[in-house]
């Protein structure tokens, strides 16, 4: 178990090496001069030219690689044009906030999802299925730029009985945790119903129950059990969306996280802290999918046995 | 209700949304930047039945002139993208070997990326504009149907029927285009309903983000933005465009679980039984 692990974390390795040449590649091959688009294009020679060096720019694109992934090496991600402080000082001050949002998001989805999920599973064609096929269409629907605000005018305005934005305590991690985490609670909610829905059919379901063993456990133990595997994997799958949606959620609820910085290094044409941002979000999104294989793995012992 | 009086339902609800779109020249109330600033942030009247904006602009003609942009912006991502993951995919799936390998490492890496946070970071870079958000979907868009072309062409390759046409003479281009194609066609069509849907939310979220549609065209997502500054004052800048939206999406997703269940792309969603 423990060599699996080991072996799927050195996996995300190479993976996130690849992101991050991506996120080079973004920067440095796609057309359009990031100094003309950091100093606007009227700005004088001699300014481009001493940005152009500050950046490294001016050298060879293999040896800006080079220095790049040499930097990464050594979380050395370059320095903000704009302050001039280290891009990895900067993106870590704002990553316990990031993760505070997305834990709770994530809680948020699952509280919601499974126990919906399951109940719809276990009563199908009742109001609360209909409720739970309901909630999960519209819910995938539902963008969180309009969840957000919604939100907002409901609790924060009308009811008065939660935060407008800001980071504080738990009350103003309600709002903003519900906003990023519905769409995943409506995909989690119908993966659930449909996983359990499939198992429920299965023989070993119906020999719990010739057993005299309770609707209820069955339910949680078996069935539920065995209805997990898909859910976690999209689970980690869906993470993903999590982590970029922060970038939403954050900009809404002015939530001083990694999101919130990406969209300051966009609109402050900061790309130092735009690549260090995106840089660790698609890390994050890599080392979820891993922990999602690796719990995957420990629940399941024919995952394990597969690979 | 049966999948085929959902996709009906579905269809017909989209071509209504469609036809508005289209139509939105026609019969929108008012020109979408037509400013009237004795009024601005008026709630729905009679007049204006869902209100006027910060500039007094008509919320219902923004609304319909918005769709526009989300319709284009959907069609044409997922139209290419569709076009060029489909073709990639199924050679590569078909021929195999290192060109099969190549592909599906490039689809990796790209997957690699949440999608959004990639079409964020392309469109930072190349510069906030409707043509730049296209492209960024589908920079990122083509590997979804890659992947799925891919896979089907691969499984495909061993089947009888291609070993049979094979037998009988059929070079690979006409293997490829009358005996594989054709068997593509229905999930690719389900994916790329989703994938409208997927291409209109994040056309959104990038004009939301400011990095889509430039003022003053009028946008869902950059409305969105707009009204953010007077939730307090005038909600209903925030509600309408987000309705659209949500509409929108809703149809789609619709569509596409009616044409999963119909086609018999995979066991039925059984979300309506």
């Amino acid at each position: 178990m423990t060599r699996l692990a080991l072996r799927r974390l050195a996996l995300a390795i190479p993976t996130i090496v690849a992101a991050a040449t991506l996120v080079f590649l973004l920067v440095h091959v796609v057309p359009g001069d990031p100094v003309d688009v950091m100093l606007g294009e009227s700005a004088a020679p001699a300014d481009r030219a001493a940005l152009r060096q500050a950046l490294g720019l001016d050298r060879p694109l293999v040896a800006q690689y080079g220095a790049f992934l040499a930097g990464l090496a050594t979380g050395d991600l370059g320095r903000s044009v704009v302050s001039g402080e280290p891009v990895a000082r900067l993106v870590a001050a704002r990553i316990p906030a990031t993760v505070e949002l997305t834990l709770g998001a994530l809680a948020v989805a699952i509280a919601i999802a499974l126990p919906l999920g399951v109940l719809a599973a276990a009563r199908p064609g009742t109001w609360i299925d209909r409720g739970a096929v309901a909630f999960a269409l519209l819910g995938a629907a539902m963008p969180s730029f309009w969840l957000g605000p919604l939100l907002i005018i409901a609790f924060a305005i009308e009811l008065q009985i939660l935060p407008v934005s800001g980071r504080g305590g738990l009350a103003h991690l309600v709002l903003p945790a519900c906003t990023l985490g519905v769409g995943m609670a409506a995909i989690l909610t119908r993966m659930t119903r449909a996983s359990v829905l499939e198992c429920v059919g299965e023989d070993y379901v119906r020999t719990a129950r010739a057993k005299g063993v309770g609707r209820v456990r069955v339910l949680a133990r078996h069935a539920l059990a065995n209805a997990l595997a898909p859910v976690i994997t999209i689970l980690g799958l869906q993470f993903g969306a999590l982590l970029a949606g922060t970038v939403i959620t954050e900009t809404i609820f002015a939530w001083p996280g990694v999101g919130r910085l990406t969209v300051e290094g966009i609109q402050a044409r900061d790309y130092p802290v735009l690549q260090g941002c995106i840089l660790a979000i698609a890390a994050g999104f890599v080392l979820a999918s891993t922990l999602a294989d690796i719990v995957n793995a420990a629940l399941d012992p024919r995952t394990r046995e597969a690979r | 209700m049966n999948a085929v009086r959902r996709m009906r339902l579905a269809a017909a609800l989209l071509l209504a949304l469609a036809l508005a779109a289209a139509a939105a020249p026609w019969i929108a109330p008012a020109s979408p930047s037509r400013q009237d600033l004795a009024a601005t942030l008026a709630p729905p009247s009679r007049a204006h039945l869902l209100g006027q904006d910060k500039l007094g602009r008509d919320i219902l003609s923004r609304v319909l002139h918005g769709g526009r942009v989300s319709l284009a912006v959907g069609l044409t991502t997922v139209t290419a993208s569709l076009v060029i993951g489909a073709a990639l995919g199924a050679v590569a799936g078909y021929a195999g070997g290192w060109l099969d390998d190549l592909l599906m490492r490039i689809v990796d890496v790209l997957l690699a990326f949440p999608g959004l946070l990639l079409a964020i970071a392309l469109t930072a870079v190349l510069g906030a504009s409707v043509r730049n958000v296209v492209l960024a979907l589908c920079v990122i868009g083509w590997t979804g149907y890659a992947r799925l072309a891919r896979g089907e062409a691969h499984r495909l390759r061993r089947r009888e029927f291609v070993e049979a046409a094979r037998a009988l003479g059929a070079s690979d281009r006409r293997i490829l285009w009358r005996h594989v194609a054709p068997l593509l066609t229905a999930p690719l069509l389900v994916q790329a309903t989703f994938g409208m849907a997927s291409a209109i939310v994040a056309e959104a979220s990038l004009s939301f983000l400011g990095l889509g549609a430039q003022p003053p065209t009028a946008s869902w997502g950059a409305m969105l933005n707009d009204g953010r500054a007077f939730v307090l004052v005038a909600p209903h800048l925030t509600i309408f465009p987000g309705l659209a939206i949500m509409l929108t999406v809703f149809t789609l997703n619709f569509l596409g679980d009616a044409l999963r269940d119909l086609l018999d792309v995979r066991p039925p969603t059984d979300l309506w039984r």
